[in-house]
């Protein structure tokens, strides 16, 4: 009985990193789930939605998209709305981003010295949003307490229930 | 849709600085049905105006000169005059002087309560071709 439990707790967790890696090949995103974490793109969006990317690498990067980046260095993903792009023949493409409700652009965030982004740069473009669901990522980040007695919940649900 | 525009170039070191100053009259609208686009799941618009243009430097370069929010509830009609661009209209290069292919767009993104985000283009767009010389010190 303890032997079928196990199993189906780790069948659990399997499916749903499969579901995850999957989401990731698909979309062609490191990370096709992000939740925004500042509110710099209001009213739009706002701290705790969540937003649905892709990164196909034959889609180009066009003025006006939403696109998410980190800064190389910088773990944090920002997401931010592209305003200035220069595209050269080869395909090279620099591009410049800024926050809906910033007064400026985000050269202040970029590595010093660093003027613009590139491809590299982008985690994704925001195809789709649903609004307030990932309150709870942050909620789990702000009060870790939380985020294990969550987990010691799920695994004891799991554990203990009983086939009927 | 229809743009008036009047434009001119300054000299900068490096890069060309184009100054550009609009009328926008416009009805967002939605599809060929004409009805409001703020249908229910519509929360606002950002509306965006870009300047896209081919330069020797570089095949594509697209400016967003403008934007504006449009909250569900505000009059879709647009009717500005004369507004001066809100972001400085730098090219990486010079590449504005003389160039008679700078098209005007406005653009916008519909944001939902939730689902997907489309980028829209409007219809009618408007050629602005810079002058072959510099302008010094222009009133702006």
């Amino acid at each position: 009985q303890l032997y079928y439990q196990v199993l189906n707790f780790a069948m659990i967790v399997s499916s749903a990193l499969m579901i995850w890696k999957g989401l990731i090949v698909v979309t062609g995103s490191e990370s096709p789930i992000v939740v925004v974490l500042s509110g710099s793109m209001e009213p739009a969006f706002h701290r705790g939605d969540l937003l649905f990317l892709t990164n196909f690498h034959h889609d180009p990067i066009r003025a006006g998209e939403i696109v998410v980046f980190k800064v190389e260095g910088r773990d944090i993903p920002i997401v931010h709305r592209v305003i200035k792009v220069h595209e050269k023949e080869n395909g090279n493409i620099k591009f410049l981003t800024k926050g809906d409700n910033n007064e400026v652009d985000d050269r202040g965030l970029y590595k010093e010295g660093q003027n613009w982004l590139e491809k590299k740069d982008v985690v994704g473009r925001a195809r789709g949003f649903l609004p307030y669901v990932g309150m709870v990522t942050i909620i789990m980040n702000d009060y870790p307490k939380f985020k294990y007695a969550l987990l010691a919940v799920m695994g004891a649900y799991v554990l203990l229930k009983r086939e009927s | 849709l229809r743009k008036n525009v009047e434009d001119f170039t300054g000299p900068r070191e490096r890069s060309d600085l184009g100054f550009v100053t609009f009328d926008i009259s416009a009805d967002i609208l939605h599809g060929e049905k004409m009805v409001s686009i703020f249908d229910w799941n519509v929360k606002q618009l950002f509306l965006y105006l870009s300047a896209e243009y081919s330069t020797k430097n570089n095949a594509l370069n697209q400016v967003v000169l403008w934007d504006k929010i449009m909250l569900r509830g505000d009059n879709p009609r647009l009717s500005l005059k004369d507004m001066k661009s809100k972001y400085f209209f730098f090219d990486d290069g010079n590449g504005l002087k003389g160039n008679r292919n700078v098209t005007l767009t406005l653009s916008w993104n519909v944001v939902p309560n939730a689902g997907i985000l489309p980028l829209v283009t409007g219809s009618g767009h408007v050629s602005v071709p810079f002058p072959d010389t510099y302008e010094i010190t222009k009133n702006y």
